[in-house]
């Protein structure tokens, strides 16, 4: 299939196994590159790539190795970021549980490029089933020899552990990812200093996503300005998209960066169109933490161009009139989807998940979410909503990690965007006791 | 040396120095409140975010601003910083923030508190504060317990600033408690309710800056600015010895280390110190202790007080301690 990279040989029977893998051509990037090139070749080759970090920040991965502090006697760390609990967001999981070799992979070949001989994959706590299928795919490749002591008779050797956390999505956060893989209780830290300085056990760390070292494997084999022609722009390459929410077929999309979001949600390839024929209402297209948009300006930038899908193109027009690619957890609600009840509904997730270390963010959810939890109930004041703007400006760029713009950004968002919901919420308790999941079109509000 | 401006006053500092280090070497008005940040206890700061300061120029070679507000007691400062604290409105409107969701869920009951008149949240609120109130919402409770027979814990009443966790891990011998849970419903706790006996447990009550930890052989027995604080010492094996004894008339009610204007201790003193020696005759008594707050214990407050001659039942014995 046209444009697909991480997910070409997904429909292979048995393609989970190492030996159907590699006869579709894996591990071909190990032996590539520790037989041929130098590790700083493989670097070179992922800064070409342009490939950028899928966990949610987008950042430059080649830029990010380069700042790893090479000059310590100390061992560096890879850690690969497998926490992936955003709501919306299961991509990371699919490629796991389908494609554990093409992990193991890249994993090798990035730890080889970082001078790294212990690697860890931190995992959801929740994904137990995965530790088994990642661990016998480690074992498979051991003894296959791409693993462990003298990888292919080179002097390169390399050790992966599978750690599962216990649950909690503040862990995703590198920093409390790096204290829970310590085993201490995940609180993010105070940066700087930063995980390339001092990370796990105080050594330098890498911190990537599980896609984003997924597709280091590929980029080696096809070389870095191979993989820089697929997508637009700065947004190289192709990006995993969970679908989910009101939409005809849910599920895990590989698509070339650049794709309209038009043709993501209504082609036949993709979503496959909203569910009953009903009306878009409005997309969180990239985890729950980045803004809601309405359907106009989701289809459309401000501009009028038509929307892509991609970091900048998602990005056009800054808060006011765009959003976020993020995790690329693409969530879409119908016309009878209710903004705020699902807004009180994230402000619930974020308000448990704080992990309560600094004043805004512990006592700004909870606020935020007893205030909302009102409104939903009919039981709110005018005055509420921008008593939320409030609040949510208030954490906003306040706290040590980013849960707090993530908690903040949604509400601030939906307000934005549907007042006029939030509105008709104060304005008539009693409809919403009953219509509690909005049978009302923004449009047909009164 | 690294030449940073705090509020436009320069000063040279060493390398390594924070930003709020630097304003406490300036001291006045250029100072940040600190509720989580406690100089002697490391790791601590970052958590409160009262500190939280505008940088308008990052280094003398990089001029650029720093986009967020930065959080001053973990921020090193770079040579040609330039800060704002309280020149910044963006600073005293993010305080004022801070302050409104550091009260969103302490109860108001200053009134029984035995911190009130040296907490270090009152005079936060009452510097950086808001009149009114916005809030409607129920506040969360938990009920009051014991940690060890000495100390009670209130709670309701944390900030969860961490410093009595810190305390516990760095100076005592075998730290028994810290956070339990997460978010807006994490706590301080010991879990199974264990004792906190060991000998220097007491200092938690000291570096907690609200009344959220509080001393049992002192509790409930007069408010703060009712006794006299008077620097005291005595030859003891397990600490300095050093303590501030607070008197009424010639009781000793309580003993506490030695806070600076800061609210920092000098010293941390042993459990012995604090809790068993309240016999005057235990102590060299060596002349009142000054005690350089904002709040209601400040001299100032006192001073009216004197000038106005209020009367009070007890205000003979009010008059001879000052
Ligand atoms: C609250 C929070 C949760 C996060 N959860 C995840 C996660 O589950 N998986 C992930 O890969 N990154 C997560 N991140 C982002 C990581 O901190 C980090 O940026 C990422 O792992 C870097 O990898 P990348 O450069 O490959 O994207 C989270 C960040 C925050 C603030
Ligand atoms: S922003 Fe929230 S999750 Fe992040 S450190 Fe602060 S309290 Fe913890
Ligand atoms: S009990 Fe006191 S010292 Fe401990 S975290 Fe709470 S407020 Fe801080
Ligand atoms: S004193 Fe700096 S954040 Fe609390």
């Amino acid at each position: 299939m046209g444009g697909k990279i991480l997910l070409a040989n997904i429909d292979v029977p048995g393609i989970r196994g190492f030996d159907v893998y590699r006869e579709t051509g894996g591990y071909k990037s190990v032996e590539k590159a520790l037989k041929e090139m130098t590790p700083a070749m493989v670097n070179t080759e992922v800064t070409k790539s342009g490939l950028r970090g899928r966990g949610g920040a987008g950042f430059p991965t080649g830029l990010k190795w380069s700042f790893l502090d090479r000059k310590t006697d100390r061992p560096r760390y890879l850690v690969c970021n497998a926490d992936e609990s955003e709501p919306g967001t299961f991509k990371d999981r699919y490629l796991m549980q389908h494609l554990p070799h093409l992990l193991i992979e890249g994993l090798i070949i990035s730890s080889y490029a970082l001078g790294v001989n212990t690697c860890y994959i931190y995992i959801r706590g929740e994904f137990k089933y995965l530790v088994g299928i990642l661990e016998h795919a480690i074992l498979e490749a051991r003894d296959h020899g791409f693993l462990g002591e003298r990888i292919l008779g080179t002097d390169y050797s390399l050790k992966i552990f599978v750690h599962p956390g216990a649950g909690a999505y503040i862990c995703g956060e590198e920093t409390a990812l790096l204290e829970s893989l310590e085993g201490k209780r995940g609180n993010p830290r105070i940066k700087p200093p930063f995980p390339a300085f001092k990370g796990l056990y105080g050594c330098p760390t890498v911190v990537n996503n599980v896609e984003t070292l997924a597709a280091v494997g590929p980029i080696i084999v096809m070389g870095g300005e191979e993989y820089a022609k697929f997508g637009k722009g700065k947004s190289t390459g192709t990006k995993l998209i969970s679908a989910c929410g009101n939409i005809n077929k849910p599920g895990v999309y590989e698509i070339e960066m650049g794709l309209p979001v038009e043709d993501f949600i209504y082609g036949a390839a993709y979503c496959g169109g909203i569910k009953g024929d009903k009306y878009l209402k409005a997309v969180i297209p990239g985890g729950s933490s980045v803004p809601i948009l309405p359907a106009d300006l989701m289809l459309s930038t401000a501009k009028g161009e038509r929307r892509l899908m991609t970091y900048e193109s998602l990005a056009d027009g800054d808060f006011a009139t765009g959003t976020m690619l993020g995790s690329g957890g693409f969530i879409v609600f119908d016309e009878d989807a209710c903004i705020v009840r699902n807004t009180w509904n994230l402000a619930h997730f974020y308000r448990h998940e704080s992990c309560g270390q600094c004043s805004p963010c512990r006592e700004g959810t909870g606020w935020m979410e007893k205030v909302l939890f009102r409104i939903e109930h009919g039981q709110g004041k005018l005055s509420d909503i921008d008593l939320l703007v409030r609040i949510s400006k208030n954490i906003e760029g306040n706290t040590i990690c980013p849960l707090g713009d993530a908690a903040a950004w949604p509400v601030a968002s939906a307000i934005r965007h549907f007042r006029r919901e939030f509105e008709f919420h104060v304005e008539h308790p009693e409809a919403v006791k009953h219509i509690n999941h909005g049978a009302l079109p923004v449009s047909a509000l009164p | 040396m690294l030449k940073v401006t705090i509020d436009n006053i320069p000063i040279d500092v060493e390398d390594g120095t924070t930003i709020l280090q630097a304003a406490r070497m300036i001291g006045g008005k250029v100072v940040p409140p600190a509720m989580c940040y406690y100089s002697k206890l490391k790791g601590s700061g970052g958590k409160c975010r009262t500190c939280l300061v505008k940088v308008a120029q990052s280094s003398a070679k990089d001029p650029r601003p720093i986009p967020k507000l930065v959080a001053s007691c973990s921020t090193p400062v770079q040579d040609g910083m330039v800060v704002q604290n309280l020149t910044s409105p963006e600073v005293v409107e993010a305080r004022k923030a801070i302050v409104e969701f550091l009260l969103l869920n302490h109860p108001l009951d200053c009134p029984v508190c035995d911190q009130a008149g040296e907490c270090d949240l009152q005079d936060l609120s009452f510097g950086y504060g808001m009149e009114e109130t916005e809030t409607v919402e129920e506040r969360r409770e938990f009920p009051a317990t014991d940690i060890g027979d000495k100390i009670k814990l209130h709670m309701n009443r944390c900030i969860l600033c961490y410093r009595c966790v810190y305390a516990a891990d760095q100076i005592t011998g075998k730290r028994v408690h810290g956070v339990l849970y997460r978010g807006d419903v994490s706590e301080i706790g010991t879990l199974i309710k264990q004792a906190v006996d060991n000998d220097f447990s007491g200092n938690m009550i000291d570096v907690c800056p609200v009344g959220a930890l509080t001393d049992k052989t002192f509790r409930f027995k007069s408010r703060v600015w009712f006794l006299k604080p008077m620097n005291a010492h005595r030859d003891c094996p397990a600490c300095a010895g050093k303590v501030t004894a607070w008197l009424f008339g010639e009781e000793i009610y309580r003993v506490t280390g030695r806070k600076d204007q800061y609210g920092e201790l000098e010293d941390f003193i042993c459990n012995e110190c604090r809790f068993e020696k309240k016999d005057p005759g235990d102590w060299i008594i060596e002349g009142p202790r000054h005690i350089k707050r904002q709040s209601v214990i400040s001299a100032n407050h006192y001073e009216r007080m004197k000038k106005q001659s209020i009367i009070l039942p007890i205000a003979g014995k009010m008059e001879d301690q000052f």
